[in-house]
């Protein structure tokens, strides 16, 4: 298609992500978080002082995915890790990038605590409702009557309680300075979610507190649909239940124009 | 003069997702059935005339397989030229 007419380059893979292949399942944003992840990096320069904390969950494997500094968590801890790295390395700029049963389940206390500390680090928040990793299992994230393999005849409430809505939750907190919902499934949606990233990476470098962007996700596989399906599934059951929304949003970064 | 442009797929990363094929406005992104990645998709490819180089199908692709270019149509300066 190249003639000698010529051309501009409008789009190309970020220097922030690595030439690896993704084990990720074809069509799951999983991978479009990453990649929004790591266009703000190039975009902000920051990919020489960054450092990610990997989560368990489908994106286990993160830190071989990006061109930049990274270490794994164990399960649900990687706001305590980055916690600790920040602290000591202040300089840098440190961020997780997590899934709800990591963030919401079994890390709930080091997430809440992370936030209430008012820890000066990035939270990516890749909420697909559901357990990707190991085999599609209800999450604390998960619909009202939608179907897992651990809620095969659909969530009951009366048994399983209701899906937890962690931005509105980590809003109250007063050590926050950037809580925001941003969903992934079309891409008027998705250059607004990088906004938003963009946004938490700049409260943490003007020192404004905890920042965190929850993505609306999929996980095609589990929820045993098409990749187009899934971003359908968002928009209509998923938007629904987990408002789209920016909860908190510190006066410096309101004003900011990205 | 309508933008005119075109994508290239890097069939090491495409998967056959088809989120592209969905995404894109001019409907000219189709899967290639004729061809496999080495990881064994059918890979996207431009199938028909009409790319304008909107960038669309890159902001929705999962595996950042794919490059996009337009074709300058006016006088002015751009920033990044490639031939
Ligand atoms: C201590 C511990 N408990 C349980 C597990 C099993 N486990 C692995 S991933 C996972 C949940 C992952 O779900 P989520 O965070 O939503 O990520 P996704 O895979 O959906 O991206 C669980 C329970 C584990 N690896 N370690
Ligand atoms: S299992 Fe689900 S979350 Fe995990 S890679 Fe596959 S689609 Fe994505
Ligand atoms: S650049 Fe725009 S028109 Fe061209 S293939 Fe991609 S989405 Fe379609
Ligand atoms: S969105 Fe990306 S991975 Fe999916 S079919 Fe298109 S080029 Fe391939």
């Amino acid at each position: 298609m190249t003639t000698s007419q010529p051309a501009t380059l409008v789009y190309q893979r970020p220097t922030s992500f690595s030439e690896a292949t993704t084990h990720y399942c074809p069509g799951c944003t999983h991978g479009i978080a990453h990649r929004l992840v790591a266009e703000v990096l190039d975009e902000m320069g920051l990919r020489e002082k960054a450092i990610g904390v990997a989560p368990v969950g489908c994106a286990v494997f993160a830190y071989n995915y990006f061109n930049l500094d990274f270490v794994e968590a164990a399960h649900g801890r990687a706001p305590a890790m980055a916690t600790g790295i920040k602290r000591v390395l202040p300089e840098n700029t440190v961020f997780t990038y997590q899934g709800d049963g990591d963030l919401a389940s079994i890390g709930m206390a080091e997430i809440m605590h992370a936030a209430a500390r008012g820890e000066n680090i990035t939270v990516i928040f890749a909420n697909n409702a559901i357990y990707g990793m190991t085999g599609g299992q209800m999450a604390p994230t998960t619909l009202p009557g939608m179907k897992t393999t651990s809620s095969p005849y659909g969530r009951d409430v009366e048994l399983a309680g209701y899906p937890i809505r962690v931005s509105e939750m980590l809003a109250t907190m007063e050590g926050a300075g950037y809580v925001v919902r941003a969903s992934l499934h079309d891409p008027a949606h998705i250059r607004k979610a990088k906004k938003a990233i963009r946004r938490a990476f700049e409260t943490q470098e003007r020192g404004l507190g905890f920042a965190m962007v929850e993505l609306l996700s999929s996980c095609p596989t589990n929820w045993k649909v098409t990749p187009n399906e899934a971003l359908e599934f968002i928009a209509k059951q998923m938007v629904p239940a987990f408002p789209l929304g920016d909860f908190k949003v510190h006066p410096e970064i309101a004003k900011l124009r990205v | 003069m309508p933008a005119s442009g075109w994508i290239e797929v890097d069939e090491l990363y495409c998967k056959g997702c088809e989120l592209c094929v969905t995404a894109c406005p001019k409907e000219v992104i189709a899967l290639d059935m004729d061809r496999l990645t080495p990881k064994g998709y059918h890979p996207a490819h431009l199938a028909a005339e009409g790319c304008t180089g909107c960038g669309i199908c890159a902001v929705v692709c999962p595996d950042a397989a794919l490059t996009v270019y337009r074709h300058v149509t006016q006088r002015k300066q751009p920033s990044s030229l490639v031939h």
